[in-house]
This record gives C-alpha cells, sequence and structure tokens, in this order.
C-alpha cells in the first residue's frame, strides 16, 4: 500500500521496454496476425497473391513476344509487345509527320527542363522557373508544336495524336483549371451577392452537366452558335472545355480549404492594416492551397484519365490511338488488343502514381516543423 | 472662423488617442453596446475587465474597427471611424492589437509574421523590416526562435511573437483583448512582462483581462463594464478598495479571493 504522504527523492530513469514488443517477428503479429480475423485475411490473401500474380508474370514477360513484323509472332499464350513495338511512335505522336517527331522532343525536354527545377525544392529561382513555365515554355511549344511559321512546318492539330494529345490537353487542362478553380471558389465567398450568385452558379452548372456533354456540345453545338466563317480548332475546343468542366471541381476543392481558415487569421490581417487582396493572397490563401493539396492532386489526376474521353469527338490521344491502332489488319490476333490496353494503363498509372507520391512528398513537407 | 475650430480639434487630437461618444451596437436585436463614452489620453493605460459577456471584447474591437458600431463617434489618432475604408486601414496601420488566440500566421515563420505588415503595408524594404523585427523579437526576449514556425513555439512565446508581430509597425496604440486568457498558468508571467515593459515605456494601451493583479500594477485607470455598459470608472487604488457600484463590488467579490 501507498504511504499517505510522499516525496521523492530520485528520478526513475527511462527504461526499454519488455521482451517482444520489437522486432520483427513482433511487428508481424502485431500488424497481420493481431486477432483470428486478421489471421485469416492474411492468409486469404496471400493465397490470392500467389493465385493471380504468376499467371501475370507468365503473361507479361516469360511468354511475352518481344519482336515480329505482324500477327504471325504473336500466335502464343504471351503478350504481344511486339505490337506496341511497332506502333510506338504512333502511339507517342499520332500522325505527327515522322521527320518533324523531333519538334515535339524538344518540346517534352522543354517541359521537363522547367518542371524539374520547380519540382524540387531546394533549387532556387522559383520565380523565374514560373516565369519560364508560364510564358517562354508555352509559347516556344506552341511555335514548336503547330509550326507555320520560323520555316517550321505547317502541322495543323488534326494530325496531332498519341501520347501528345494526352499530355497537351492534361497540361492545358490542368492551367486553366487551377487559377479558374482558385478564382471561383473566392467568388462563391464573396460579400458581394451579384459575384457569388455568379460564381455558384457557374459551379453548379458545369458540376451539373457529364464531361462527355460538354465535349460534345463543344465538337458539336459550339461551331452552329459562332458566326460563319469563324472556327475554332477542334483540340482547343476540347481543351477549353474540360479546363472549365474541371475549374468547378477545382473550387469545390479549394473552397473547402478556404473554409477551414479560422476567422482569427482573417482578423489577425486586418489588425495589421493589411488589404483585402493582401489579406486573402498573403494569408489566407497559401494555408487553404496547403490545405486543400489532396484533393487538388485528386482533381488533377481525374482531368489527367478523363483526357482519354477525347476520343468521342474524334480526337486520338494516347489510348484512343491504342484503340485504332488495335483494329489493323496485320495485327488482328488475340493477345493484340489485351496487350495494347496494358501499355496504356502502365503509362496512364505511371503518371498519376507519381503526381500522387509528389503531392505526398509536398504535405509531408509543408507540414514538416509546423504541426498547429 | 472654420481656421480656429480645425486647430482646437487637432490639439485636442495631440493628446487624446481615442474618443468614443455615444457608440452603441447591436448583434441584431441583441443590444452589444450601450452608450459608451470613453476618451484615453496619450500615454494612458486603460484597462478593461467584467464579466464574459459585457461588451469588453466588443468595445476594443470597435476601436480598429474589427467590430462596426452603428451610432456614435469613434476618433482614433484623430482619425473618426466612418464606413470609409481608407479610414479604417489608416487606423489600423496606428493601432496594433494582441488577441486571445494569438492569430498567427501558421504558415510563415516568426520572422516573416513579424516582417509582412511592415513590408506589404509600409512599403519598408525586407532588409529594414527584418532589422526592426529583430529588434522588437529581442525585447519580447525571443530572438533566437525567429527561423521557426508558431506552431513549435509554446503558447506564451506565441502570444509574445503576436505582440512583437503588432509592433513591427510601430503602432501608436496597443490594444490587447484578454492576452493571457489561452494560456496555460505557467505562461502567464513571461507574457505580462512583456506588456507591463511596454507599459512603463509610455505606449498608450487598452488592455481587456482578468489579471486584476496585473491591472492594479500597470493600470492609470479602470473601466468596469456589465451588460454592454460602462458601470464604473476609476483610479486602481479607489477602485479596488472602494469601489462605488453595488455591481463593481458584487464582480470584485467573485474575482478576488
Amino acid at each position: 500500500m501507498a504511504p499517505r504522504n510522499f516525496v521523492r527523492t530520485e528520478i526513475i530513469p527511462a527504461q526499454p521496454p519488455p521482451a517482444g514488443t520489437l522486432g520483427p517477428l513482433a511487428w508481424l503479429r502485431a500488424h497481420l496476425f493481431s486477432t483470428p480475423a486478421n489471421a485469416a485475411i492474411t492468409i486469404l490473401a496471400v493465397l490470392f497473391l500467389a493465385w493471380t500474380i504468376p499467371p501475370l508474370i507468365r503473361w507479361a514477360f516469360v511468354d511475352a513476344v518481344w519482336t515480329g513484323e505482324n500477327r504471325e509472332a504473336c500466335v502464343g499464350a504471351g503478350a504481344c509487345w511486339a505490337f506496341v513495338r511497332a506502333k510506338f511512335d504512333l502511339f507517342m505522336y499520332g500522325q505527327y509527320p515522322p521527320a518533324q517527331h523531333w519538334r515535339v522532343n524538344v518540346v517534352g525536354l522543354l517541359f521537363v527542363a522547367g518542371l524539374v527545377p520547380m519540382a524540387i525544392p531546394a533549387i532556387p529561382g522559383k520565380r523565374w522557373t514560373v516565369l519560364y513555365l508560364l510564358v517562354v515554355f508555352p509559347v516556344a511549344a506552341f511555335i514548336l508544336l503547330r509550326g507555320g511559321m520560323f520555316g517550321l512546318t505547317d502541322v495543323p492539330t488534326t494530325r496531332w495524336g498519341g501520347l501528345l494529345v494526352t499530355l497537351v490537353v492534361a497540361v492545358t487542362g490542368i492551367v486553366i483549371a487551377f487559377p479558374l478553380g482558385v478564382l471561383l471558389a473566392l467568388a462563391r465567398r464573396s460579400r458581394l451577392p451579384l459575384i457569388r450568385v455568379l460564381a455558384t452558379g457557374l459551379i453548379e452548372i458545369w458540376r451539373g452537366v457529364p464531361l462527355v456533354t460538354v465535349l460534345f456540345m463543344a465538337s458539336v453545338m459550339l461551331p452552329i452558335f459562332l458566326p460563319s466563317g469563324v472556327t475554332i480548332d477542334k483540340l482547343l475546343r476540347a481543351i477549353i472545355g474540360i479546363g472549365v468542366f474541371y475549374s468547378a471541381y477545382m473550387a469545390e476543392v479549394i473552397r473547402g480549404g478556404l473554409q477551414s481558415i479560422p476567422r482569427g487569421q482573417y482578423e489577425g490581417a486586418m489588425a495589421l492594416g493589411l488589404s483585402g487582396l493582401q489579406r486573402t493572397w498573403l494569408v489566407v490563401l497559401p494555408q487553404a492551397l496547403t490545405i486543400s493539396i489532396p484533393g487538388i492532386v485528386n482533381t488533377i489526376i481525374a482531368l489527367f484519365k478523363d483526357t482519354s474521353l477525347v476520343l468521342i469527338i474524334a480526337l486520338y490521344d494516347l489510348l484512343g490511338m491504342i484503340q485504332s491502332a488495335t483494329n489493323d489488319s496485320n495485327w488482328a490476333v488475340a493477345q493484340v488488343p489485351a496487350s495494347g490496353y496494358a501499355f496504356a494503363a502502365v503509362i496512364y498509372w505511371a503518371l498519376c502514381f507519381s503526381m500522387s507520391r509528389y503531392s505526398l512528398f509536398i504535405e509531408r513537407r509543408r507540414a514538416a516543423g509546423r504541426p498547429r | 472662423m472654420s481656421d480656429t475650430a480645425d486647430k482646437v480639434v487637432s490639439q485636442r487630437s495631440s493628446e487624446v488617442a481615442i474618443e468614443m461618444a455615444g457608440v452603441n451596437k447591436w448583434y441584431g436585436a441583441f443590444h452589444a453596446l450601450r452608450d459608451i463614452d470613453l476618451t484615453v489620453n496619450r500615454g494612458e493605460r486603460i484597462v478593461i475587465c467584467g464579466p464574459s459577456g459585457s461588451g469588453k471584447s466588443t468595445l476594443i474591437r470597435c476601436v480598429n474597427a474589427l467590430e462596426s458600431h452603428q451610432s456614435g463617434r469613434i476618433v482614433v489618432d484623430g482619425i473618426e471611424l466612418t464606413h470609409d475604408l481608407r479610414r479604417i486601414d489608416e487606423v489600423r496601420r496606428e493601432t496594433g492589437m494582441v488577441f486571445q488566440s494569438f492569430n498567427l500566421f501558421p504558415h510563415l515563420t516568426v520572422l516573416e509574421n513579424c516582417t509582412l505588415a511592415p513590408i506589404w503595408v509600409r512599403k519598408m524594404p525586407k532588409r529594414d523590416a527584418e532589422g526592426i523585427a529583430m529588434q522588437l523579437l529581442e525585447r519580447v526576449r525571443i530572438p533566437e526562435q525567429a527561423a521557426k514556425y508558431p506552431g513549435q513555439l509554446s503558447g506564451g512565446q506565441q502570444q509574445r511573437v503576436a505582440i512583437a508581430r503588432a509592433l513591427c509597425m510601430r503602432p501608436k496604440i496597443m490594444l490587447f483583448d484578454e492576452p493571457t486568457s489561452a494560456l496555460d498558468p505557467e505562461m502567464i508571467k513571461e507574457v505580462l512582462d512583456v506588456i507591463v515593459d511596454l507599459a512603463t515605456d509610455g505606449m498608450t494601451m487598452v488592455v481587456v483581462t482578468h489579471e486584476m493583479g496585473f491591472a492594479r500594477q500597470v493600470a492609470d485607470r479602470i473601466v468596469f463594464m456589465a451588460d454592454g455598459q460602462i458601470v464604473e470608472v476609476g483610479e486602481p487604488e479607489p477602485f479596488f478598495t472602494a469601489p462605488r457600484h453595488a455591481r463593481t463590488r458584487e464582480f470584485l467579490g467573485q474575482v478576488l479571493r
């Protein structure tokens, strides 16, 4: 029994935990076999993987055909990577003239040259990188890809295709959707009723319509309303449609972030004499956007994948090109479509997964050192 | 004629820091401030106390227009508060405010918190703003925390940063809205010490607080509020030893044990 009165004379030093709570065995028990139900699930999951993974590996690697000129090479039970190899340029560039492929490659390099210094926080000069990415790169990319000036051959957008179209639509769509989304989110919280009603109306209209409808409207109905003689490039119409459509989703994600900023932050900024614009730009938005990163990246990934819908208005992006290539009678063999779609899936997955991991990295970095 | 009138006004405004006359405010149907008359002279230290819901915070927040009043006159540093946003910004530049919940910007370092307003509002070069900020962080005794984020500091340290941040704008008047109410008991003293230090320096200040010991130590006058009105105003000694109004006596009976 503890004494009624007590004064400590020495401090107890920290002791190691009891045996069996550290080490790999303890980890297994805690995470995989903590209860009978968990143990059963673990065993079932292992069995499922053992049942599915080996055949997949056999199909994709062991039995796969890597070289060949036509369907005769791919009569086996493995994937037909020879088809992907033969059509690789088509998947990347579409009908872009082969002699001009270097222009697309240069644009790709220019993009990476801007993206890498932007993405790595340790590289200084972010201001110049932003300027490059938002002004220099788009102009250079447009001139290089479209041509028709500075002695470059004219390549109409109808000949663009494959991954080129996927990336052009996705990147431009994001560049439209993000700032427009921020503006719509701010407008929806405006104190001026007219602006608030307009923003709310726009957001609800775009969110209430399927993207397929938006694309059809852009491709079929818009030309009807335009005065005769005026034409807007179909690719451009699709990009604007996707960008504006996703700006509505982006706005709602960012509005969520804005709502989580406590009133005290506005008051602290007001008491210092910051103007309304300064309060938003310097205090509220940086915090709201950080909080919204998971939702923003989620929306960007959805946008990226939905670029494949441009197929329905006869724009041939990566998936569209692969699909039309599977119809080639030279390659009319059972393994070809599966191989083509698997290739598409791997590319989409690799790009989306990188975006997702990068966003996690940024989230951790921004959260590091400042717990709330 | 008008010349002399102007002179009288400017002369008065040189001694008077804050003037409130017949100020009323309602939240919906609730009458939060009732006929408030209060004049604060330059260099004067006013402590406002009273039970919760008595309108203390509302009153102090009207001074820098975080709340708007519906009738009466509020003149701060010679500038009358109206709906004119430019005047409101002008008043806010001249008054610093410290909040119960600190309201530091969590995405900025301590130093950036301090330099934000001088750089953007006063258009001060970054280097100068940082010099002043470091000086003031030294004054509140946490220069070594300048590179940290607010979330890495204790409550008492955060509140001292908030005081330094307000002082960086070189305000003529400091407003404190329950600066120690959100702090752990162990941290109240370090914050009060900084405020006392400011008070002995001659800063005009209005402090809403429940710290009666502090009030007694620094206040030139104590304002006691209840039910949205000023019940009693007096110097600390008579206020604590011989309160005149029954409501004041009841309140002091509750808080002084």
